[in-house]
């Protein structure tokens, strides 16, 4: 835009945030507008503060899966899977295959009613409020499931340094299998409708589009890449639990619009209850877990695909039953920066569309923002002196 | 009913003007609600539901934002009430009374339902919120929109009656020739007039002004308590009162019991099509009263003409 277009036309700003009108999740998205046009668009986070990799290295390698699987409520599969790889990485043991299998099962079964959670808030974004009540209670059969087989609807504490906690019973496993019938039935007519209705298709193609190009630069992850045509996913590049042992495609379309988003999410919904198809029927037998007798000194990496893209943990140990460090990137976190190029010149309503097509989680997001505006918020010594000043307010309060 | 000033109060204040409507109203958006959790699989409120929302609203307190027009502000929200009230006053009076009423109501009626959108717009601009902002352009560009083909479509009754502009004479020319809808130009009349209904009671798929999911509200960001409820209850009567228009000039007038059946019948379709719908985008809105409804107008009143 030239500093002539500038001058023309006023500019105002809409905030999204910082607390979201619809996801309740705390960000800022300054949308930069001429009339309905939005120009640019400023990302602002770091409301919420949550200390998950300074409270890791307190804890010890038996309690940290249980920390990191609430980092978030929807994806609390993915995170533990990838910490628990990085143990594992780093302590030079493998899983035993039935563990593989089961961690397989759950983490696509945490796919299917992520991804079906995600039509919902779609279809509320544009206004279409059938879709989200249908979606979710199609969602419900796969929560169900999860109640069956490992004792919880979210938060499955499914995974621990060596295998997994619960084991699938025989009798589970017929169960299963008619509960994935009745939620593959449910989501292709869900499919069918969402992908031939005349004004979603108005509403979804063409929009936010985000190129080959831009999703690179980005380093996008996750169905945001594949939808703008960059095939990454790591169940197929770097295979972990059973993803090499069941067929399976990987599910890539070119266009980068919020409809080839929607599309990837939709269809590989089928493709994960393939995975967990192939993965009950050929359930191996066997121990569930592998003893770990003691981590040495180095450091290992673990990462899986999340519904939203690579999940990445480092740790790094000094042989004590502690990490020294633990690092941890969600996919999230990559994918809301490059809202900032998807957003440029579509409209307001197209805006909030496209924020929440990557499939936003900002508890995942959340950390602490050193820099707001371009500038430098605190330095370290500002934030030793804020929080020695809060201590003194709290011992005057104790007084 | 006389045109005295006593009557005239009741007319406009207890029935059918501000009371009755605003009773019915409120029962339908309870129908509203009750059918859209039905078809989304939910249980829906009781019956009650509604009248409890109102009083809560109106129990609450009344914020203006710094720097907004107070006046104004807490005006536009009577504005639309007043209109809706008249409308209600109108409509009724033309149904029980063919012969009663003045030339050119119809005229007054097409403008007292134009003042509904009007109040928005001034009440949100007045809010000074860049969201309310953003809501009232696009409040005043769908008016815009629907207004062009909702005229059209209210030629076609016009032209069948032999040129009455007064609703009485509609009703009457109705009830000896059968009604206006079983024609093809009253068919894709009345059809045009069930989406601006749609789009005047700002539901999916106009409901592009409120969108809470974009602009937060949009035109009703900046409102809350007495004023909030007023401009719900604004739209409930509006519930109310654009079905009973589409009857009085399409379907026979408010003549037998038969007429409640048929005022459900629009209800019920206007709900199912809030339900089976996503939100348009403005341009998308505009594009489909300028040049799909407005063709089709077009062609409605050339059948008219042609006495089809």
């Amino acid at each position: 835009m030239s500093e002539e277009q500038k001058s023309t036309k006023t500019r105002r700003i809409v905030p999204i945030g910082p607390y979201h009108p619809l996801q309740e999740e705390p960000e800022f998205f300054k949308l930069i507008v001429e009339g309905e046009t939005v120009v640019d668009m400023e990302i602002n986070i770091g409301y919420n503060h949550r200390g998950h990799e300074f409270i890791s290295p307190e804890l010890t390698y038996d309690q940290i899966p249980f920390l990191v699987e609430r980092i978030c409520g929807i994806c609390s599969n993915s995170h533990p899977l990838a910490c628990v790889l990085a143990i594992e990485d780093c302590a030079g043991i493998e899983p035993p295959p039935r563990a593989n299998y089961i961690r397989s099962i759950i983490h696509e079964l945490e796919r299917i009613h992520s991804h079906l959670l995600w039509v919902g808030l779609g279809g509320h974004f544009i206004g279409y409020n059938t879709v989200w009540m249908w979606a979710w209670k199609y969602r419900e059969h796969v929560l169900q499931v999860f109640e069956m087989i490992t004792g919880n609807r979210n938060h499955y504490a499914a995974n621990k340094p060596g295998g997994v906690r619960r084991d699938i019973s025989k009798e589970q496993v017929p169960q299963v299998l008619a509960a994935l019938d009745l939620a593959e039935e449910k989501t292709k007519l869900l499919t069918n409708a969402v992908l031939d209705d005349p004004v979603i298709l108005g509403r979804l193609a063409n929009v936010g589009i985000l190129t080959k190009a831009d999703a690179i630069a980005y380093s996008t992850v996750g169905p945001t890449s594949r939808g703008s045509g960059v095939p990454w996913d790591v169940r197929k590049d770097d295979p972990h639990a059973a993803y090499a042992e069941v067929p399976w495609d990987r599910v890539v379309f070119e266009e980068g619009d919020v409809l080839a988003k929607a599309k990837v999410r939709l269809l590989e919904t089928f493709e994960s209850i393939k995975i967990v198809r192939g993965c009950l029927e050929n359930l191996p037998d066997g121990p569930i877990e592998a003893r770990i007798e003691e981590i040495p000194p180095g450091e290992g990496i673990g990462h899986t695909e999340a519904p939203r893209g690579e999940v990445f943990h480092y740790i790094r140990s000094d042989g004590s039953n502690r990490p020294l460090r633990h690092k941890v990137r969600a996919p999230s976190f990559m994918n809301i920066a490059s809202n900032v190029v998807a957003v440029r010149g579509g409209s307001i309503a197209d805006a909030a569309l496209t924020l929440a097509a990557v499939d936003p989680c900002y508890c995942c997001t959340e950390r602490m923002a050193a820099f707001e505006d371009g500038r430098l918020k605190y330095t370290w010594n500002d934030l030793l002196k804020l929080s020695w000043q809060k201590t003194e307010r709290l011992r005057e309060k104790l007084k | 009913m006389s045109w005295s000033g006593w009557g005239l109060a009741f007319n406009f204040l207890i029935f059918p003007g501000f009371l009755f409507s605003a009773v019915v109203g409120l029962v339908l958006t309870w129908v509203d609600r009750i059918v859209s959790a039905r078809v989304q699989y939910r249980r829906g409120p009781p019956v009650f539901q509604p009248f409890a929302d109102l009083f809560k609203l109106l129990l609450k307190q009344t914020i203006v934002p710094d720097g907004a027009s107070k006046t104004v502000f807490l005006l536009a929200p009577m504005l639309g009430l007043a209109a809706m009230c008249l409308t209600s006053g109108l409509l009724f009076y033309v149904n029980f009374n063919p012969q009663g009423s003045f030339v050119g109501d119809l005229i007054v009626l097409v403008y007292l339902l134009g003042l509904a959108p009007l109040a928005l717009v001034i009440g949100a601009s007045a809010s000074r919120n860049p969201l309310s902002a953003v809501g009232a352009s696009r409040e005043m560009m769908l008016y815009f929109g629907y207004e062009l083909p909702f005229l059209l479509a209210l030629l076609v009754p016009i032209i069948k009656s032999g040129g009455a502009i007064r609703l009485g004479e509609l009703i009457v020319a109705q009830q000896a020739g059968g009604p206006f809808l079983y024609s093809i130009s009253g068919v894709i009349a009345a059809l045009i007039v069930l989406f601006t209904t749609q789009a005047k009671l700002g539901y999916v798929p106009f409901d592009m002004a409120e969108a809470e999911q974009e602009i937060m509200s949009g035109v009703f960001a900046e409102y809350s308590g007495a004023s909030l409820a007023v401009f719900k209850l604004t739209k409930a009567m509006m519930l109310f009162l654009l079905p009973l228009f589409m009857i009085t000039v399409f379907w026979g007038g408010f003549g037998d019991w038969w007429a409640i059946l048929k005022f459900l019948l629009i209800v019920v379709l206007v709900v199912l099509m809030k339900n089976t719908n996503p939100r348009f985008r403005i341009d998308q809105a505009l594009r489909f009263f300028w040049f799909i409804l407005g063709v089709f107008g077009i062609v409605a009143v050339v059948l008219a003409f042609v006495r089809l």
